[in-house]
């Protein structure tokens, strides 16, 4: 019998342990989004659902060369197209706070699995919110690096200008070590940062006395539920006791956000994902001739979700239409990236909710796109203008479910977010109120 | 169709029609990898064995552009006397195909690397400036092939990602004679360069033709037609002569022109439509997120200029100041850069008291047509430039004769053999010693004493027949100058 190169790998670790490693025989399961080598990656769509790659991203290479050791691949929306874990191909992901409850989206295996203590730490992977969301929801650490820190390489592709691979963590320390792990520059994507990058882990402090944290007005949204404001508030008073101070800024175009990401996210991800035509991999229906074929793979390929951003991304794109759509948004996105580089004048960091709510029902949202996409407000302008973002848990609302508060960095900045998130944690002193009913 | 002052035009009752063209090129990057991976690009290789997981557009496969695609697009650039854009983009142009793994192509679309330019022909007439529109790189798609079986399509994706150079010319020519001399001239260029071998029986080498007519006379353009991925000169000047007269017929008739792409069915000789502009694509082009904006310095650019070879028009001033060759003969020399480089070969070899324009005469005569009969390339000429050399200097010192020189000539041909050696070993040295000479002639006059005296009472023509005699009697070795100096004077 031959045995998995994981369980040879894990056998040697055993006899020879090498604590000089960062992450020691850590066992450590992976957003089904990264590319395991012989080993399965779906992207949660049943198109890609017999797909072995004969390669290994870039990020998880990184993991397992410090000794990590996988654990198994983790659910998530399918192609990362979702904010409720309701759109894989494999059913949905139940939140460890509560069995009927979304864990949140994309990254939503990922936020479970760590909530719940299935896997000491994991990644995952954020277009509009896809790691800070689920955190949030959660009760868990997730950073977004900055557009341009974590390779690319090997991730299945959602859309390209905004995909960002970070960490998800029980605490802040943990995030930050694997932060460190995981950013590092790769030729083999030309949208890799070739920056000094931190031991982010071994520079962690919580001493932020004197920074200026910027408290956006803009991000006080009609309808936002009074615990979120009272959530905020708290933070920023968490902020004082830490000895920082607050500023308040303005980010004057954040209301334009939302909608540019839906026209820039499923623009990229229409031409992404034309790859999956059942010609060379993954699944394949009958069809009458070459266009028939595309339509009958596609079709029954692609869940609705993804289909509705094809064609949202297709419309938006087309001649005639790309000038009112596509090119306008790119304008507004460099609006919106320059509002944050004019407060981060004045401040050195911005704190903002995570989320508008906590997480919701499952099946709450699923016959209501755009009130599922209002899910992601507060964080898609952080990729639209590629900064980084960490999402900690900073309390709870009146039904015990795990709210969450932003720190939204300078970007290369994430050594910053991740000391303040370090010192707020410190004062915070936020308990997951995980119930074990998958147990019980 | 008349060719007054070798304008070409189409003829009807009582119109005539001026035929306007404009060319897109594509010309395969000449590179060791793809455009934006490493596989290998070699020509006639095991289908989808030059296949790297980019190009196969795996799940989360990046590009990386190459760096040497990019310099070779520049040179070539420059080669066309055309704007190098410092900052270019790529852009995806999207379509579903078979033997397009990654569903786009990446291309350039609105901001190119390489913008206007121009390169001047050599017509019979004179020179003509034919305009660059632009110049850009893009990738090439695989390859599908329809018939090895009757239920399925295979694809070859040995091609897929290979780099090319899109060239879009103005719509400046006017001729099928015209493209034919900017197909070549575009090829010399890029040959001399190094940056495409222009070998178009491999592809390398196509181009779209776009074909429009309108009144002679007529300022306006036709609505134009454009005739896909045409793949040699020939079916290019068919095609357009073809699409010409259909189209002036259209007009004749009273009928519309419609703009549509058109394929040229080359048993058929005719062109057919494949798509009207109702149909056509709509390529959804937009910048890759994939790539950052191309941005090139100053400097890359003057080092690539300081790296440009002489090219053919510049090579072709200098073969006329320098060794006084009519333009015609320059023309013929520099086309080929595998010419030029025989040529200076030659007079390089042939030393200080050398015979150029006998040279020329040498490689465009005798040198050609043993290249033509054998269907070889200069580049395999079975004859050295070295021995070449040789052979011009003995004819120049007299050792042989023009008509020996063709002698020792056919037998160098076989292994490139010297040709002082082939005079030596066969005896074929020419005959020079007047003191010989004049004892050979005074015998032949002795012998035909009639026909000197008839020589003597005017019938001149007679001097050829003892020019005749001595060449006989020496074995065709004598000195033909010097039979003659002696003829005249023993006469």
């Amino acid at each position: 019998m031959t045995l998995h190169p994981l369980w040879i790998k894990q056998k040697k670790f055993d006899q020879k342990p090498n604590f000089n490693l960062k992450l020691p025989g850590i066992p450590m399961a992976v957003k089904d989004l990264f590319c395991t080598k012989n080993i399965k990656t779906t992207a949660g769509s049943k198109i890609l659902n017999n797909f072995v790659p004969t390669y290994e991203s870039t990020v998880t290479e990184n993991i397992w060369n410090e000794g990590a050791i996988l654990l198994g691949k983790l659910n998530c929306d399918e192609f990362a197209m979702g904010s409720s874990n309701e759109t894989s191909f494999f059913g949905n992901v139940q939140n460890p706070i509560d069995k009927n409850l979304v864990p949140g989206g994309s990254s939503g295996g990922s936020a479970s699995a760590v909530a719940g203590q299935l896997t000491p730490v994991t990644i995952g992977t954020d277009t509009g919110g896809s790691i800070r969301q689920p955190a949030s929801f959660t009760g868990i650490v997730g950073l977004k690096p900055t557009y341009g820190s974590c390779s690319r390489y090997g991730i299945v592709a959602f859309a390209s200008s905004l995909d960002q691979a970070g960490p998800m963590a029980q605490n802040v320390k943990d995030c930050a070590l694997l932060h460190e792990v995981i950013s590092s520059y790769d030729p083999k994507d030309s949208t890799s940062i070739d920056f000094k990058r931190n031991h982010y882990s071994q520079e962690l402090t919580n001493n932020i006395k004197g920074k200026k944290i910027g408290i956006p007005k803009e991000y006080r949204v009609d309808g936002m539920p009074k615990e979120i404001e009272d959530l905020w508030q708290k933070g920023i008073q968490y902020i004082k006791d830490c000895g920082a101070e607050t500023i308040d800024i303005s980010l004057p175009n954040t209301s334009y956000a939302l909608p540019t990401y839906y026209i820039v996210a499923p623009a990229e991800a229409s031409s992404n994902l034309a790859r999956y035509d059942g010609v060379k991999y993954g699944f394949r229906a009958k069809g009458e001739n070459l266009i028939d074929m595309y339509e009958k793979t596609r079709s029954e390929g692609f869940g609705a979700e993804v289909q509705r951003r094809i064609m949202i991304g297709t419309y938006v794109l087309s001649s005639g239409y790309y000038d009112a759509y596509y090119l306008k948004a790119q304008k507004v996105r460099k609006l919106i990236k320059n509002d944050f580089d004019e407060a981060y004048k004045k401040v050195d960091a911005i704190l903002t909710p995570s989320t508008p709510s906590s997480a919701f029902k499952i099946g709450e949202k699923t016959n209501d796109p755009v009130s599922m996409y209002l899910n992601d407000i507060f964080t898609v302008p952080v990729n639209l203008a590629g900064l980084p973002g960490i999402s900690i848990p900073a309390g709870h609302d009146s039904k015990d479910y795990p709210l969450g508060l932003q720190i939204i960095g300078k970007a290369f900045d994430e050594q910053n977010i991740l000391n303040i998130a370090y010192a707020m944690e410190e004062k915070i002193n936020f308990k997951n109120k995980i119930t074990d009913w998958w147990i019980k | 169709m008349s060719k007054k002052d070798s304008e070409y035009l189409i003829n009807r009752k009582d119109n005539q029609y001026e035929v306007v063209i404009g060319l897109e090129v594509h010309a395969q990057v000449l590179s060791e990898s793809k455009l934006f991976s490493t596989s290998a690009t070699k020509f006639g290789a095991e289908p989808n064995t030059q296949v790297s997981l980019v190009d196969a557009a795996f799940p989360g496969m990046l590009p990386v552009i190459n760096e040497y695609c990019v310099k070779q697009a520049i040179k070539t650039g420059i080669g066309l006397n055309a704007k190098i854009n410092k900052r270019s983009v790529f852009d995806r142009k999207n379509y579903f195909y078979a033997d397009l793994p990654q569903g786009y192509q990446i291309s350039q679309f609105k901001d190119p690397i390489v913008g206007e330019g121009r390169v001047i022909l050599d017509m019979p007439n004179g020179q003509k400036e034919v305009g660059i529109e632009r110049l850009h790189l893009e990738q090439d798609a695989g390859k599908s092939i329809h018939d090895l079986d009757p239920q399925n399509t295979f694809v070859d994706l040995n091609r897929s990602g290979v780099a090319l150079m899109e060239i879009v010319s103005k719509p400046d020519l006017r001729s099928p004679d015209e493209v034919n001399a900017y197909i070549k001239k575009l090829r010399s260029i890029m040959r001399y360069l190094g940056t495409c071998d222009g070998n178009m029986q491999e592809g390398s080498l196509r181009a779209d033709v776009n074909v429009s007519v309108r009144p002679k006379g007529s300022k306006e353009f036709g609505t134009r037609c454009e005739i896909k991925n045409v793949n040699s000169i020939k079916f290019m000047q068919m095609a357009i002569e073809y699409e010409a007269n259909r189209q002036v017929d259209l007009i004749e008739e009273g009928k519309v022109i419609d703009q549509e792409t058109r394929l040229f069915d080359t048993k058929k000789n005719e062109t057919r439509s494949m798509r009207s502009k109702e149909d056509a694509h709509d390529y959804r082009y937009f910048p890759d997120p994939d790539l950052l904006p191309l941005e090139v310095s100053e400097k890359f650019i003057e080092e690539l200029k300081n790296d440009i070879p002489e090219l053919p028009d510049d090579k072709k001033k200098r073969f006329i100041e320098e060794f006084k060759l009519s333009s015609y003969e320059a023309n013929i020399l520099v086309s080929d850069i595998d010419t030029a480089k025989y040529f200076e070969e030659v007079v390089a070899k042939m030393g200080k008291n050398k015979d150029i324009k006998l040279a020329v005469n040498w490689i465009t005569g005798e040198l050609f047509a043993v290249l033509n009969s054998k269907g070889l390339e200069i580049s395999q000429s079975p004859v050295s430039a070295k021995n070449f050399a040789i052979l011009i200097n003995l004819i120049k010192n007299g050792t042989i004769s023009g008509k020996i020189a063709k002698t020792v000539f056919e037998l160098m041909i076989d292994g490139d053999k010297d040709p002082q050696k082939i005079v030596e070993e066969k005896g074929l040295k020419q005959q020079s010693d007047p003191k010989a000479l004049e004892a050979l002639i005074d015998k032949i006059i002795n012998d035909n004493r009639e026909k000197a005296i008839e020589y003597k009472q005017g019938k001149e023509k007679l001097f050829g027949f003892f020019v005749g005699q001595a060449m006989k009697a020496s074995g065709g070795k004598a000195n033909p100058q010097l039979i003659n100096e002696i003829l005249k004077k023993k006469l």
